[in-house]
């Protein structure tokens, strides 16, 4: 193994359809051959020291930089340069020359491992130029399309911006008009106002002196139920059968107590009753209608159990105010008016705002410099997995179903596009999903690549709670270069 | 005793005990969760032999048989069977080993604590500086002072308690200095006092006088290290979980895209499905010899995990072939025992059984467990056993092994987890294969079937620090090949904490990053470019050094010499060592003082034996002995010393894993007057041992003259490696060099550094398998 390593390489190259060799040595790049001249002492690349040059590739590393053995594996630092004719150029770090794996198609760092490596590079390179063709329709397609997106994106913001400008224009008129109808409402509401009033006090006069008449009359009554000897006076002993009228709660009236309610008379008629009933009224239970009362007296119960046949409706409507007369009706009704025309202006003008406001959100997103993202804004975009249904919507949110049924849980809300400085628009970021049990909030990142169509690829989910999900569209082809179709065909001399 | 003084007394304190098995009474004492040692504290008896007549006498505790804890209850129905000895060591201040605890190197009193317990459990976020027990047990203890040192093996697999007490622990250095002036101390002494819940009393001895002598002794008894596949003693990746064959292939990719070597990328227990170890899930790993195909191509390996709980489930082959042929552990009852783990209702293979243990190997052949490869390994976990649902997490004390109830076997149960499962590696490849199995429960012997880790650990300083005293501790006890979950397995590190930890890692045997579920992604490239070159710097470290663990590590094997130490087993005569145990040294020639405080700025390293010279590896700098250096530190500072008088041979032509590596020139980095060695050999199967293919080497220099003569001469191994270079520390100027082999001599190119006295001998070029002498004239 000792034995030296300079080894010079012949590169066979197609240049113009003329195969040209050029020598130099092993893992040293044509750009840098002019540094390896045979006849010279050489000097390493960082100009750190000289030395012989059969000691250029002898498997020692004598410069610092490694430049002394690019095509050995003896420097730590060092970089081998294999041409890869037919596929790209590349450096390896010299630690991959003879390591037993094949690195550079050409099989060039495997010359002394006795690994068997094939020269693949004709197949790579065929390869390579198909998919960078398919690349580079897919971005002269997706390209156009963004062109598409972004006219399109323009006028809708132009649209939506002149449609702000309108409606704002609206809005004005629409407040005018509100506060408009707002007086004629608190116009209207006015005279309402006072002849309801009016009404109100009228019917509370009638119902007072109606109240007296029913009790005038119940007196009446009363005087006839306890006149129970019928001689036209009501005596104490007649008034002691009421047990209910006992002042002091004790369960009997007493002959004293009754006739304390009598003002000391023994016994009273008709006309100085009437100052006898006031005491005993609130008390009094009539002899003949004390089921009725019974059932008055339950009135909540009666109330809470509907289906229960009340006797006290027509009661009930007695007391019900009576209609409005025509100039009131009159009044409430243009009242009524205004208030319907003042609230559905007010709605109007709600509905307005929230409109504006929409528009206004949506033109203060970021939709990329030529607004090209504009169209991604309240779409939604699904990727049917295994186990799940990923779902991206733009601007929005991230989410994941199980597929066989099950809650949906949030990967995350708009957050920012978080690509790297050149180019932001290449990741967009959406955090604060559904906290992860004793972890963080789940949180996704979108990974936006060229393609005719708007689709997920493909989402994983590399960290605990972290997903990723690849995401394709127009809006992030680039202008495709004007490359020569076969780049390959010249290596580099 | 030697001559008239007192090493060791037994039973000095009387605290020899034991319950004699005898018939349940009637009396039903009703359980409380006494502990059971109390029960032992009553009776204490004089004589092993003899035994005690009257135990029926004795005040019926409560517990003794029957015990609750928490919702289980023990049965018990052997009643108490517990053991006590105690042990006086005269002269003995510092006390060693016991693992697995995560506490100091020198084991404290135990004095109105807790004793220190031996009970494989699966601890869920264990406490530091703590008796308690966790994943493992090695129930030997060694003893040191300045004339000997000396080891107790008590050999008992069930629940074990160790109490420590000293006469000198309560006092201050100013109290000894006192006791010293006047004259009237006392002898220093340590009392030790082993308790076990059942077995018998089965104690050995190791008597030393050198700590090398009572690592033979204690090798003599339960085997030596095994010697690991070179390949392992390089750098594992490991999360819980790599994903699927996608995300496996992107980490394999992202270390070539950083230049960053390793050899195993592992899997955890999502890749199997639905748990059912030796599967694999459909939908992640649909291809699997695809994905180990695709490592192999790039010179890298794997590791599975397989636990031995096994899924109750009809559909599964293993789980039906284990019932059928009846070896699953039985409960009380003498039914099938069940508990909960990863996969739901498991089963537990019973591990005692030969048979089962046989089964279990052949189920590693290619043919058995689909989608295996050669370069597929394995990992036990949960091996205590874990069971979600039993008593501390772990398996229920009446369960049967056959007769055996499971807690005469509990500590040991790991053990043969881990031996069947090497033994199942051997054979799939017809003997010819080192095994590589990484164990979390282990015991007395363990070290004889693979590698061990400190189990779930989290992302704290503090846990980084504890890594040395408890890899330590291991190796004391034979288990070299020891480390701890790089970066931590629960939280997540920050990144200063990553770097050092991969700092530290690189120096400790076992080498392996893991990370919990929950965690953020921590491949080492995901930090910023400058803590990636961090990282791959010390990687890097790691693998120019192989051709020294390697031989560390058959050492070890050969001989029962811990790799990682601590510095009192190479200076035992050195007190300010006996309880150093923030550095450690690599073999006897490495001396490493990781950085393992935040925002440090230095360290203050102790550099032991007056008559030695250390040199600093990275600057050559030359230092002496028997002081402590303060050493400043920047985040790329990994304080690292060699040995004046030591020859270390490394790859310094670091690629993208050990095997790559594997024909690279050595160089050798030497100081004047040395003694060395070199060993070599495939780095992978047993024909070192079977066909004696490997080349072990003496190099000596002395009276200028660098020497290299054959220690094996009728073994037969020829390699291609070379010596490329050869480092001489503190050298003076020669004026020329000859190189003199098969007779001839032909001169060597030099350069002297004359700013720091290194010698560089230019391309050499000899094969490293031969006999020559470099001459400096």
């Amino acid at each position: 193994m000792t034995c030296l390593h300079l080894l010079l390489t012949l590169v066979f190259a197609v240049s113009l359809g003329t195969p040209v060799e050029i020598q130099r040595p092993r893992g040293v790049p044509l750009t840098k051959k002019q540094f390896y001249e045979e006849s010279k002492p050489f000097t390493c690349l960082d100009g750190s020291r000289t030395i012989p040059f059969d000691r250029v590739n002898d498997d020692y590393c004598d410069c610092k930089d490694g430049s002394d053995e690019p095509g050995t594996a003896a420097c730590p630092n060092g970089s081998f340069h294999c041409t890869n004719a037919g596929y790209r150029p590349m450096f390896i770090p010299s630690s991959r020359i003879n390591d037993g794996i094949c690195d550079c198609c050409d099989t060039t760092d495997e010359y002394n491992s006795g690994a068997k490596c094939e020269n693949t590079c004709k197949e790579l390179g065929r390869k390579e130029r198909e998919v960078l063709q398919k690349m580079a329709e897919i971005t002269k397609e997706g390209f156009l399309l963004k062109q598409q997106l972004i006219e399109e994106a323009k006028k809708g913001q132009q649209e939506k911006q002149s449609k702000v400008t309108d409606m704002q224009e609206n809005k004005k008129q629409l407040d005018e008009k509100v506060e408009a109808l707002r007086t004629v409402k608190e116009t209207a509401e006015q005279p309402e106002k006072e002849a309801k009033e009016r009404h109100l006090k009228a019917w509370e006069e009638q119902k007072a002196a109606i109240r007296l008449e029913k009790d005038k009359a119940k007196m009446a009554e009363t005087f006839l139920e306890l006149d129970d000897n019928e001689d036209g006076f009501v005596s104490v002993s007649e008034l002691q059968s009421h047990a209910e009228l006992d002042p002091d709660a004790d369960g009997t009236l007493t002959e004293i107590e009754a006739q304390g309610l009598m003002g000391g008379a023994e016994q009273v008629d008709t006309s100085t009753f009437e100052s006898v009933w006031p005491k005993i009224k609130d008390k009094y239970h009539s002899e003949v209608s004390r089921e009725e009362a019974d059932i008055s007296l339950c009135l909540c119960v009666v109330q809470a159990q509907p289906t229960i046949k009340t006797p006290e409706k027509t009661h009930e409507d007695e007391e019900a105010m009576p209609p409005y007369d025509a100039d009131t009706q009159a009044l409430i009704d243009a009242a009524q008016k205004a208030r319907d025309d003042f609230e559905e202006a007010e709605k109007a003008l709600r509905e307005m705002d929230d409109q504006i406001r929409n528009i206004e959100k949506e033109l203060s997103f970021d939709f990329g410099p030529d607004a090209e993202f504009t169209y991604l804004y309240s779409q939604c975009y699904e990727l049917t997995t295994s186990e799940y249904i990923y779902r991206l919507c733009p601007f929005n949110r991230v989410s994941q179903k199980p597929k066989y049924g099950g809650s949906e849980t949030n990967l995350g809300t708009w957050g920012s596009w978080s690509g790297p400085e050149n180019n932001k628009y290449l990741l967009m970021k959406y955090e604060q999903g559904t906290g992860c049990w004793q972890g963080p909030n789940r949180s996704t990142t979108v990974k936006l690549t060229c393609g005719k169509e708007t689709v997920v690829t493909s989402t994983s989910e590399p960290s605990r709670c972290e997903y990723l999900m690849e995401f394709t569209t127009p809006a992030v082809c680039q202008e495709p270069a004007n490359i020569d179709p076969s780049p390959h065909d010249h290596v580099e001399l | 005793m030697e001559g008239p003084e007192v090493l060791l007394s037994l039973n000095s304190r009387g605290l020899l005990a034991f319950e004699h098995l005898r018939l349940h009474k009637d009396t039903q004492a009703q359980a409380d969760g006494a502990e059971v040692k109390e029960s032992v504290d009553g009776d204490q008896q004089q004589d092993e032999g003899k035994k005690d007549e009257d135990g029926e006498s004795e005040k019926e505790e409560d517990g003794l048989w029957e015990e609750t804890f928490k919702s289980h209850t023990d049965t018990k129905p052997n009643g108490p069977t517990s053991i006590s000895l105690d042990f006086s060591l005269p002269g003995v201040e510092h006390v060693y080993g016991i693992p697995e605890h995560a506490d100091d190197l020198k084991l404290k009193t135990t004095d109105g604590g807790d004793p220190y317990r031996l009970y494989n459990l699966d601890v869920f976020q264990y406490e530091l500086y703590n008796p308690m027990a966790l994943y493992g047990s090695i129930p030997v203890m060694l003893a040191h002072n300045t004339q000997r040192t000396m080891g107790i093996f008590w050999l008992n697999a069930a629940e074990t308690w160790v109490d420590i007490s000293s006469n000198t622990a309560g006092k201050t250095v100013f109290g000894k200095m006192l006791d010293f002036v006047q004259g009237s101390s006392e002898k220093p002494q340590t009392d030790v006092r082993w308790i076990s819940e059942s077995g018998i009393i089965d104690v050995f001895i190791m008597l030393g006088p050198k700590p090398s002598k009572v690592f033979s002794q204690y090798a003599s008894l339960t085997g030596t290290q095994s010697f690991p596949p070179l390949a392992s003693l390089g750098y594992h990746q490991c999360r819980w979980n790599y994903n699927d064959q996608e995300d496996v292939k992107s980490v394999d990719q992202g270390f070539d895209q950083h230049d960053i070597p390793y050899d195993f990328i592992w899997l955890d227990i999502e890749h199997a499905d639905g748990k059912r170890y030796f599967t694999w899930d459909p939908h992640k790993f649909p291809q699997p010899k695809e994905m180990l195909q695709g490592l192999m191509d790039k010179r890298r390996k794997m590791v599975s995990i397989v636990d031995p709980h096994i899924r109750v489930d009809s559909g599964y082959k293993i789980h039906n072939e284990i019932t059928s042929k009846d070896f699953y552990v039985k409960n009380k009852d003498g039914k099938n025992y069940e508990g909960w783990c990863w996969p739901g209702n498991s089963g537990y293979p019973d591990f005692t059984k030969p048979e089962m243990r046989a089964w279990w190997a052949s189920m590693f052949a290619y043919d058995q467990y689909e989608g295996s490869m050669e370069n597929l390994f394995t990992w036990n976990d949960m091996n205590e056993p874990s069971v979600f649902n039993g008593p501390e997490v772990t398996m229920h004390k009446d369960a049967l092994h056959g007769k055996w109830e499971h807690r005469d076997i509990h500590n040991i149960y790991g053990l043969y987890v881990q031996m069947a499962t090497a033994e199942g590696q051997i054979q799939r490849s017809g003997g010819v294969e080192r095994p590589f199995v990484l164990t979390r429960a282990f015991f007395a012997g363990s070290q004889r079937y693979g590698a061990v880790w400190t189990g779930d650990n989290a992302a704290e300083w503090d846990h980084l620090k504890i890594s040395i005293p408890m890899c330590l501790s291991l190796g004391l006890v034979g288990v070299s090949f020891c480390g701890a979950d790089v970066g931590g397995f629960f939280k997540n590190p920050s990144t200063e904490l990553l770097v050092r930890w991969y700092q530290t890692g690189a120096y400790q045997p076992f080498f392996r990053a893991h990370a919990h579920l929950d965690t953020t992604r921590r491949e080492p490239w995901l930090f910023g470019p400058e803590n990636t070159a961090l990282i791959r710097e010390v990687i890097r470290q790691r693998y120019a050094l192989l051709p020294y663990w390697y031989q560390l590590f058959y050492q070890a094997h050969k001989t029962g010499m811990p790799v990682m130490r601590p510095l009192w087993v190479d200076y035992p005569k050195d007190t300010a060592t006996f309880t150093i145990d923030d550095e450690f040294l690599i073999g006897s020639d490495l001396l490493v003082h990781p950085v393992t405080e935040e925002g440090s700025r230095g360290v203050t390293a102790y550099l032991p034996g007056a008559e030695e010279v250390w040199y600093d590896v990275h600057t050559f700098q030359k230092h002496n002995g028997a002081q402590n250096l303060y050493i400043p530190v920047t985040l790329s500072s990994i304080p690292v010393f060699q040995r004046g008088g030591s020859i270390i041979p490394r790859k310094d032509r670091v690629r993208r894993s050990s095997t790559c590596m594997e024909n690279d020139p050595y160089t050798l980095y030497l100081t004047n007057k040395t003694n060395g060695e070199l060993y070599i050999d495939d780095g992978h199967s047993f024909n070192y041992d079977t066909k004696k293919e490997f080349i072990h080497r003496s190099l000596t220099f002395a009276n200028n003259a660098l020497t290299s003569s054959n220690l094996c001469p009728d073994c037969n191994f020829l390699t291609s490696s070379w010596i490329e270079k050869v480092l001489i520390l503190g050298a003076s100027k020669p004026s020329k060099v000859l190189l003199k082999m098969d007779g001839k001599e032909t001169p060597v190119d030099f350069e002297f550094d004359t700013s720091m006295s290194v010698l560089t001998l230019r391309k050499p070029g000899m094969n490293a398998g031969a006999d020559w002498t470099l001459l400096l004239q």
